[in-house]
């Protein structure tokens, strides 16, 4: 049992990484990843959220019904959004500036959302906010490397020291959005690599095969438009 | 009897012409101008092609050898690839731009999406834009011709306040990018490529014949507009590329228009003074969707829907 909860945590690290191998959340991914602070701030506040809302969620699977469940979802998760925009406006200032509307968009957040739906939602509490936690570090894990790739080659700079600013003019390209393209399909590249290594088939086929929920999914849900696509 | 003919699958006839024979005469169309370039701007215009040139072989070379291919810098694209980014550095850049940019052209625009005939845009082109993008002060630093020293803005930029006169600029004295000044070598390499069949006239004539018409119907100086800037070396070089311009006649022209007429909008509108790799690559991306709605119909086809009648 205790390995099954270890192995539901370290599954968001890599095998399973939001960003990497599920593709989720590719929005506040591309759009904050312009310097690792940045990164590092995004990833925490969908931390947060995305372990309290797998929390609740999961305390609460049996009583949601079935065919509200989304409106349900969201609104929990609007409510933990909401509280760490407050936390974050209060307190880290500079942080709410460089996330914006990104911050308030954690509602609808992919990840968020998808780890409800298809973790949250049908296991007990103490998976689902390990499986939250798991999920939360690989993101911004994913979002600080991707961060400090572009911020280094960008603007000659890490976490704001300056590298190789004084000496060697950045390529501005890497802060503007084909460059956040750029170092995400390298990085997507890069884990597929590594992947294939180990010998697991990379993520590209749809249907419950390949579904990252297959362990914990009866295949009965409506909406799992994978399942769908499979028949 | 039966050792005689050979029996295989077609085509049965092919052409003469080969990747290599093609980069050559590319090479040669644009030696006019790479060395007028050399004469009026120096050491450093030399020194600029050159380690473009090196730069995108030894990359091609280097990206065969690890990835185990099949080696492709002897049909000379990477060689003409590096020619062309040479020919757009402007000579007050730094030297270290030069492999930044090679790098960019072959590893990222052409060979990761699978090599010569698969890139999606002209690699050249795509370098230059991701140095302007990254670089805007190096990329915008021209030198005076013969002076080699004082920096000064393109002929295009100063328009309204000091022309330089037509034939200056159809000769080329004026600061610019190494290899687009002069108007009348790109014109004998363009006039050269289309007397070998190399290319075809209609994307350089409707590319330039555009945007000359829609500047002096806007009010402005057509002729001034397609003399200075990259216009004629872009039409002539970079917008005929095979892999990124249409196969169709009538494909050709459109993206020859829409070239002309973005480099205009850009131009007229826009923040940037210069607007040929802006619109050479938008249309590139294009061509896939021009190539399929220009289709030729096979000869004696029958629409659907006439066939019962």
């Amino acid at each position: 049992m205790k390995s099954k909860n270890l192995n539901v945590f370290t599954n968001g690290l890599l095998r399973e990484n939001p960003v990497l191998r599920l593709v989720l959340g590719t929005c506040p991914t591309l759009a904050v990843t312009t310097a690792a602070k940045n990164g590092i701030g995004m990833g925490i506040a969908a931390t947060i959220v995305l372990v309290c809302s797998n929390l609740v969620i999961s305390l609460l699977r049996n009583v949601i019904p079935d065919k509200v469940r989304i409106p349900a979802f969201i609104t929990i998760i609007a409510g933990f959004v909401s509280v760490v925009q407050m936390l974050v406006k209060a307190f880290t200032p500079a942080i709410d500036e460089a996330l914006g509307i990104y911050l308030p968009l954690i509602v609808v957040n992919c990840i968020i959302l998808a780890r409800a739906e298809m973790f949250a939602s049908k296991n007990s509490v103490l998976p689902s906010i390990l499986d939250g936690l798991g999920m939360g570090i690989g993101f911004t894990a994913v979002l600080t490397l991707m961060g400090a790739i572009r911020e280094f080659f960008g603007a000659g700079t890490i976490l704001g020291f300056a590298v190789t600013s004084k000496f060697i003019s950045p390529m501005i390209i890497f802060l503007l959005p084909p460059g956040g393209f750029f170092v995400f399909g390298m990085l997507v590249a890069l884990s597929n690599a590594l992947a294939k290594r180990k010998g697991k088939p990379i993520v590209e086929k749809m249907g419950c095969e390949n579904c990252p929920a297959k362990d914990s999914c009866d295949k009965s849900t409506e909406s799992c438009e994978n399942a769908k696509e499979a028949e | 009897m039966q050792n005689k003919l050979s029996v295989s699958t077609s085509p049965h006839i092919r052409h003469f012409d080969t990747t290599r024979g093609i980069m050559l005469d590319v090479i040669i169309a644009l030696l006019p101008a790479t060395v007028f370039g050399f004469v009026i701007f120096g050491w450093r215009a030399v020194l600029h092609v050159a380690i473009c040139v090196a730069a995108c072989l030894l990359c091609e070379f280097l990206w065969n050898v690890i990835l185990k291919k099949p080696q492709s810098i002897g049909d000379l694209s990477a060689a003409v690839t590096g020619l062309i980014l040479g020919l757009n550095m402007p000579t007050g850049a730094p030297f270290w731009i030069d492999i930044i940019g090679s790098v960019a052209a072959i590893i990222v625009v052409k060979q990761m999406f699978g090599g010569l005939g698969h890139n999606f845009i002209n690699p050249a082109m795509g370098a230059r834009i991701i140095l302007l993008v990254s670089f805007p002060s190096f990329m915008t630093s021209f030198t005076e011709p013969l002076v080699h020293t004082v920096s000064s803005a393109t002929p295009i930029a100063l328009e309204s306040t000091a022309p330089v006169s037509y034939k200056t600029l159809f000769f080329g004295m004026h600061p610019g990018a190494v290899g687009e000044v002069s108007a009348f070598l790109l014109l004998v390499g363009g006039l050269y490529l289309v007397a070998r069949k190399v290319i075809s006239p209609i994307i350089p004539v409707c590319f330039i014949g555009v945007t000359a018409g829609l500047t002096y119907i806007a009010g402005g100086d057509g002729l001034y507009a397609i003399l200075s800037g990259g216009v004629m070396l872009g039409a002539i070089f970079m917008a005929t590329d095979y892999v990124t311009s249409p196969t169709t006649k009538w494909g050709k022209a459109i993206f020859g228009i829409g070239c002309g007429i973005i480099t205009f909008v850009i131009r007229q509108f826009g923040s940037l003074p210069e607007g040929v790799s802006y619109a050479i690559i938008l249309m590139n991306i294009l061509t896939p969707h021009i190539n399929t709605l220009t289709a030729q119909k096979p000869f004696g086809y029958v629409k659907e829907g006439k066939k019962d009648e």
